[in-house]
């Protein structure tokens, strides 16, 4: 009796374990076909949250190189309507316009040159701010440092021979204040030969 | 005086002056193009005035570049705002009327306006013989290194722009380009028959020829 209880025991959970099977894999099977769940479900909002921060934090890093690479290459492009300010600080519309193609053109997949020599090639290089160092050019940076050498050797000289110990014929050194004022009948560096 | 000191001042000096002359030579509007002599860039755009019989294109119509290969083309930067742009109106409508019917299209092209604005302009003017079309957003004068307005560009019919003028233009100055422009283009239609008869002698054929140029 108890035996036949048993079998009896092990026969209902052999069914019920086979009835929830069947009935889990026509569920697995069906669930393409389910409706979505929605978003506010408890179990997978936090994916989904976890989704969206990622691409808006990698969208809202784009949009920043985005931005600053755009602010770098207007900020280097002259304003064609205005005094020495560059499309970045200037207000006029043009500038705006003109700011929105680089943007565009950034956007577009070009680097910061090729952006740059697109201007160049409708303005010239007039366009830069910051003239492009080459050629001619190179006065523009070389010559400033060339002036400043040229004043310290000068300045060298001046002071040497205001400093130069008295020749033998008897001449005096001449004062910095005789020398500015260059009074006729004094000695004077130009004087000197 | 210490001719030695004055001397080396005035050597150090004219330099410097000579710079300073030359700079109030120069007009520091008048920026040379680096246009001239390359392909002129390409554009579609809506005519919002059709201009008069003979030159007209509907409104609405698109103007594309592309389709005005084999003509000379003179193409007029304005805007309703430019005062400038007042001097040269009657005189460049006037000028492009008398080429009506030969091949050559004059285009104005509105500047960082609205076209109703552009349209009550051309209305107070007294009208414009030849259609005028819409830049939004400027796009086409980027493109073409606008500084302002008026600005004219004259493409030859290969589609190269050939010269730029800053400012308004002078009947005279229209003539001259445009003359020179078709005559180049016809000179280079008639040279272009006889060298395909004399390349044809050494058995090429015509088709290959073309397809080269």
């Amino acid at each position: 009796m108890t035996k036949t209880r048993a079998w009896t025991r092990a026969a209902r959970t052999a069914v019920v374990v086979t009835l929830t099977a069947v009935g889990v894999r026509a569920a697995i099977a069906q669930a393409p076909a389910l409706p979505a769940a929605p978003r506010n479900a408890p179990q997978d909002s936090g994916a989904l949250r976890v989704q969206v921060q990622g691409t808006l934090s990698v969208a809202q890093q784009n949009d920043k190189s985005l931005e600053a690479a755009t602010k770098s290459v207007a900020s280097q492009l002259r304003c064609p309507v205005c005094q020495g300010l560059s499309i970045q600080d200037s207000p006029s519309e043009l500038s705006q316009q003109m700011r929105t193609v680089v943007k565009e053109q950034l956007a577009a997949g070009k680097s910061e040159q090729e952006v740059k020599d697109y201007f160049i090639s409708k303005y010239g290089e007039w366009i830069l701010l910051e003239p492009q160092a080459h050629g001619f050019n190179l006065l523009i940076y070389w010559l400033p440092t060339l002036l400043v050498l040229g004043g310290v050797v000068f300045i060298v000289v001046i002071v040497r021979k205001w400093t130069a110990a008295p020749t033998a014929s008897g001449g005096g050194t001449p004062s910095l204040a005789i020398f500015i004022s260059g009074s006729a009948g004094t000695p004077s560096v130009g004087d000197d030969d | 005086m210490n001719w030695k000191r004055a001397t080396i001042a005035a050597a150090a000096a004219a330099p410097i002056i000579g710079l300073f002359a030359w700079g109030m030579t120069r007009d520091p509007n008048n920026i040379p193009s680096p246009l001239p002599g390359r392909a002129a860039p390409a554009f579609a755009l809506a005519v919002f005035s059709p201009g008069q019989a003979g030159l007209a294109r509907p409104v609405g119509d698109t103007v594309r570049l592309a389709d005005l290969r084999g003509k000379v083309v003179v193409l007029n930067f304005w805007a309703s705002w430019c005062l400038a742009c007042r001097d040269e109106h009657a005189s460049l409508s006037a000028v492009a009327a008398t080429y009506e019917g030969q091949n050559v299209q004059f285009l104005g092209v509105l500047y960082n306006d609205v076209p109703d604005k552009g349209t009550a302009w051309i209305m107070e003017m007294g009208g414009q013989s030849y259609p005028s079309v819409d830049d939004p957003g400027a796009r086409v004068a980027i493109d073409y290194g606008l500084y302002g307005v008026p600005e004219t560009f004259f493409l030859d019919a290969n589609g190269r722009v050939a010269f730029k003028n800053t400012g308004p233009v002078t009947p005279g100055m229209v003539r001259l380009k445009v003359d020179s422009l078709m005559a180049a283009a016809q000179a280079a239609q008639a040279a272009a028959p006889a060298a395909t008869q004399g390349l044809g002698d050494t058995a090429v054929p015509a088709a290959k020829v073309r397809s080269g140029r």
